[in-house]
């Protein structure tokens, strides 16, 4: 059996014993089912939030309790259907997170969780504190559900319900992760920056993906709110939140399985240690929440990815991801490309271009032109400002004066995220990859910018057509650079130097007029230089223009068409390489005598450098 | 309002604020050397409070056999990775260090149960007996996964509170205590306002421990060592501080704080095995004003939780909570604005 059918005949399996289940079961046993149902729905919005876009949230059943009162307050006092109730309910989560989410998603490193401590306990003590809302009796007499006539009050009876929607929410977020909105999410816990450099906007993906979480709580709080038809305050605090979260751990925040798995274990062993403990102890009911939490130490001690995490190492290969054919991305229709200016029109122009950190000057007064269809080296000794003056091109750092034309377009203070979808695509000094996606969805978050389909449509499967020429796109780039036959291994599993080419790939999928790398050839091997050499110059054939950012003297002489020096944050020299490497200031600047002094040791910067490099390639080999 | 009104509740929310100020320290040792933000913290304070009300009932407290079940555990957790390392020959000296030296507050707390000794040897000896919880409770859980993720160490630190509050009610049962004052008479204010003893007891302690862990931080090599670990992990242990040792003494520096805590909240609210976890939640809240990490600013954090506190139970009792904890709110955003941080990661998930 092939690991595709194999998935499949596990997920098969599952659905038809969870389908033939109540038969089986005894009424309680079918309660219990429900309450996992509605748990794993908290727990894999959760395991979107959090394990995919590594927000955690202490907040969750916050949502679930807007949700739940919502639908029980519009149905006892205004007697309307439960099912308008729904609607009420989802809008008024939805607003709920959206408002949330605008306040405090911002917020870096561990504020954000801790935020969510703070309004999850407020949201809950609100609920005991408001008359309309029955204070801490809470709301009781809500009506059931009830579909052609047929009501739903039974267990049995709302059960495949429960499980219905627990399906189709797992269906939508599978088709989520494997989609442009998907990938997006995934690229979250790489920081702003690296989504900014394909033209994405973080705090917008992570809003949506806050809302959605919280949207999977509401739905779980309306069924939650007409199956036990009563809701109380107390089921919605930070302790049940803190539950919530402990389903998604403990069923291991990686894969959505883990969402009901982790709901199942809780709510099994909650309900074990109830029956159990009283039999071993005259003081059962207290001991529960010591075994309770014993158990939840011992297993994130032995298994810190949860128990799918668990299992998913001890499976690896067995159950391998979708490996798609390079045959089907033939037959695609391709992304639409940029038009490219002509050869020698002005691409970018830097004026003047000055930035302060405090009393330090980093950049202080440079310009320079890049024309189109031109490679531009920018060098200088450590400390001269390149990165600096690499990070005010591509809108990474707001310059204190001067101006950047891109395109004949101002873009000084405009947004990373604006320049990049303009047509500027950049790579990161240090490498900023996704370990655990594939070399394929790495190199297709490049192609952000040029596509449209959001997290909807995508978790509708209505997005495939595009999805389809993004993937296409993605395997093409891949081809390019010589990875096409490992493009579902892990981008993590690629040495250092490889994985520098695959950011050029994911930064080539973004259909560049401009590609501005920095330092790509910094740890790789002289053969990997040489190739990569080989490409950019093909690039540069077929009309894309490049501003490279390099410390390798050897690879940038042979190189580039004009090199730019700087020292000491400002413009040295501007020229042909071999009029730069000739220039005396610019020896002096790399080797540290005076100008004016006498002529310095001759030491030929290139044979230097690659003397050095050749010492260092025989330690290595 | 009027301000004799303004003014009773100032000095509550002062003497409030004190509590907090000392519990967001111990939170914020914790967390700076440790990674960890240490929710049992709370359960810890109550634990004190409860013993110091057991001596005063003439009955040794439950806490002997809490912290000598964690000290059996925490030997055994010792012992068996020094034999998984092939290091059996050190296990006496786990046993010494993990096992005796936490009995020995045990001894002395046994020794005085029941007897008629002056009211400061019981202070003394409840604060004792409650110190080696945290660094035991720590041994046993946390360290074996020191390494974890922010998220994971966050989380076993709450299973940990539900374990302590377990154990909490096993061990104390359901029923509440309060202890005598520590202090008695009180100090007339020129404007004829009586601020009691207990009161300033409870900000004088406050100051003079902040100005001792200023201190220890400043003077000591040992503080030294907390702080070089706070600020690079890594950088710490390449000049040869062992992590482990100082998690070890931040821990049992916390618990310190939060066994003085305990005995002085004791006398003024009726304390159950769970009243800590409100009083750890709101220094936290002063923590966080702080960052997490500085130190003054956490104790502007506590003033202003206990203040705000105040003079939320005056306007609405039922509501007070949910202003305190609705204050994180705005006080996050305006920290995360001032501080200009770098492009960060999210660390990965473990595998």
């Amino acid at each position: 059996m092939t690991p595709r059918r194999r998935q499949l005949a596990t997920i098969g399996g599952a659905i038809a014993l969870l389908a033939i289940a109540p038969a089986l079961l005894s009424n309680f046993g079918v309660s219990l089912l429900n309450d996992i149902g509605i748990g794993a729905l908290v727990a894999l919005g959760l395991m979107l939030l959090t394990g995919v876009g590594g927000a955690t949230s202490f907040g969750q059943a916050a949502f679930v309790g807007i949700a739940a009162y919502a639908s029980a307050w519009l149905t006892t006092t205004q007697g309307v259907s439960p099912w308008l109730g729904l609607l009420f309910a989802l809008a008024l989560t939805g607003l709920a997170a959206l408002a949330i989410g605008l306040l405090t998603l911002r917020l870096g490193g561990h504020f954000l969780p801790l935020s969510t401590i703070a309004w999850g306990l407020s949201i809950a003590l609100l609920f005991g504190n408001m008359d309309s809302l029955g204070r801490h009796t809470g709301l009781s007499n809500i009506p059931a559900l009830r579909i052609a006539g047929f009501s739903l009050a039974e267990p049995r009876a709302i059960y495949y319900l429960v499980w219905g929607l627990v399906g189709l929410c797992c269906l939508f977020s599978h088709n989520l992760l494997n989609s442009r909105a998907g990938r997006a999410i995934r690229a979250l816990r790489g920081g702003s920056t690296l989504l900014a450099s394909v033209g994405a906007d973080a705090f917008r993906v992570r809003l949506t993906l806050f809302v959605t979480a919280a949207l999977f709580a509401g739905l779980a709080g309306w069924l939650y709110a007409h199956m036990n038809r009563f809701v109380s305050p107390s089921p919605f605090d930070v302790r049940a939140s803190i539950e919530y979260l402990l389903m998604a751990v403990a069923g291991g925040l990686g894969q959505l399985s883990g969402a009901l798995v982790g709901s199942a274990l809780v709510l099994v062993m909650k309900n074990v240690l109830q029956d159990l403990l009283p039999f071993l102890s005259q003081r059962g009911g207290q001991l529960e929440g010591v075994a309770f939490a014993v158990l939840f130490i011992v297993l994130l001690h032995q298994a810190r990815g949860g128990l799918m995490g668990f299992v998913a190492s001890r499976m690896r290969g067995r159950f391998a991801a979708v490996v798609r054919d390079a045959g089907e991305f033939a037959s695609v229709e391709p992304l639409a490309r940029r038009e490219l200016p002509a050869r020698g029109a002005p691409v970018l122009s830097v004026q003047g271009a000055l930035k302060r950190f405090g009393g330090l000057v980093a950049v202080d007064d440079v310009s320079f032109d890049v024309r189109a269809g031109e490679i531009v080296g920018l060098i200088g000794p450590n400390g001269a400002g390149k990165s600096t003056m690499f990070n005010l091109v591509t809108g990474t750092l707001a310059m204190t004066a001067g101006r950047v034309d891109f395109l004949g377009r101002d873009i000084t203070g405009l947004a990373q995220r604006r320049i990049a979808q303009l047509g500027m695509a950049r790579t990161f000094q240090h490498v900023k990859l996704r370990p655990q996606m594939s070399l394929l969805d790495n190199v297709a978050l490049g192609a952000h910018a040029r596509a449209t389909a959001g997290l909807m449509a995508a978790g509708l499967r209505l997005d495939r057509r595009e999805e389809a020429q993004i993937m296409a796109e993605a395997h093409r780039q891949l081809e390019r650079i010589g990875l096409a036959q490992r493009a579902h291994e892990l981008a993590g599993s690629l040495p250092l130097g490889t994985q520098r080419v695959l950011e050029i790939a994911r930064a080539l999928a973004a259909d560049p007029v401009l590609l501005v790398l920095d330092e790509p050839a910094a740890g790789l091997r002289r053969n990997e230089k040489r190739s990569l050499g080989e490409l950019l110059r093909k690039l540069r054939d077929e009309g894309v223009t490049i501003l490279i950012v390099e410390h390798d003297m050897d690879f940038v002489m042979k190189l580039v068409d004009r090199l730019v020096v700087m020292t000491f944050g400002s413009k040295l020299v501007e020229g042909p390489p071999a009029a730069v490497r000739a220039d005396a200031r610019v020896q002096a600047a790399y080797l540290g005598s005076s100008v004016d002094g006498a002529a310095p040791a001759r030491v030929d910067v290139q044979v230097e450098a690659a003397r050095v490099e050749a010492i260092v390639e025989r330690r290595v080999s | 309002m009027t301000w004799d009104v303004a003014l009773i509740l100032g000095i509550d929310g002062l003497a409030n604020g004190a509590v907090y100020l000392l519990a967001g320290l111990g939170l914020v040792l914790i967390f700076s050397v440790t990674r960890v933000v240490f929710v049992p913290f709370g359960d810890v304070v109550a634990f004190s409070a409860l013993s110091l009300a057991a001596f005063e009932a003439g009955r040794a407290p439950a806490t002997i056999g809490l912290v000598l079940t964690l000290a059996a555990l925490a030997v055994l957790a010792e012992a068996w990775s020094l034999w998984r390392r092939g290091e059996a020959r050190r296990i006496p000296r786990a046993l010494v260090g993990w096992g005796l030296l936490p009995a020995l507050p045990c001894l002395a707390a046994w020794a005085i149960a029941g007897r008629a000794v002056p009211g400061a040897l019981q202070v003394v000896i409840a604060i004792a007996l409650v110190v080696p919880i945290a660094p035991l409770v720590a041994r046993i859980a946390l360290q074996p996964i020191a390494d974890a993720s922010v998220l994971v160490l966050l989380i076993v630190s709450l299973a940990l509170h539900f374990l302590l509050s377990g154990l909490g009610l096993l061990f104390f049962g359901p029923e509440g205590s309060r202890t005598g004052p520590l202090a008695s008479g009180s100090l007339t204010l020129p404007g004829g306002f009586p601020v009691s003893a207990q009161v300033l007891l409870m900000m004088a302690s406050a100051i003079v421990l902040s100005a001792l862990f200023f201190l220890l931080f400043e003077r000591t090599v040992a503080g030294k060592a907390l702080r070089a670990t706070a600020v690079n992990r890594i950088g710490a242990r390449l000049v040869g501080i062992r992590p482990t040792r100082t998690a070890l003494l931040a821990y049992a520096l916390a618990s310190l704080l939060a066994g003085l805590i305990g005995v002085l909240v004791a006398p003024v609210t009726t304390m159950y095995y769970d009243s800590g976890f409100l009083i750890g939640l709101k220094a936290f809240v002063a923590a966080i004003i702080g960052g997490l990490v500085s130190y003054p600013l956490t104790a502007i954090g506590a003033l202003a939780v206990g203040g705000v506190e105040s003079f939320a139970s005056f306007w609405s009792g039922a509501l007070k909570d949910v202003i305190v904890f609705s204050l994180l709110i705005p006080v996050l955003m305006l920290r995360s604005f001032l501080a200009a941080h770098a492009e960060e990661e999210v660390e990965e998930i473990d595998p």
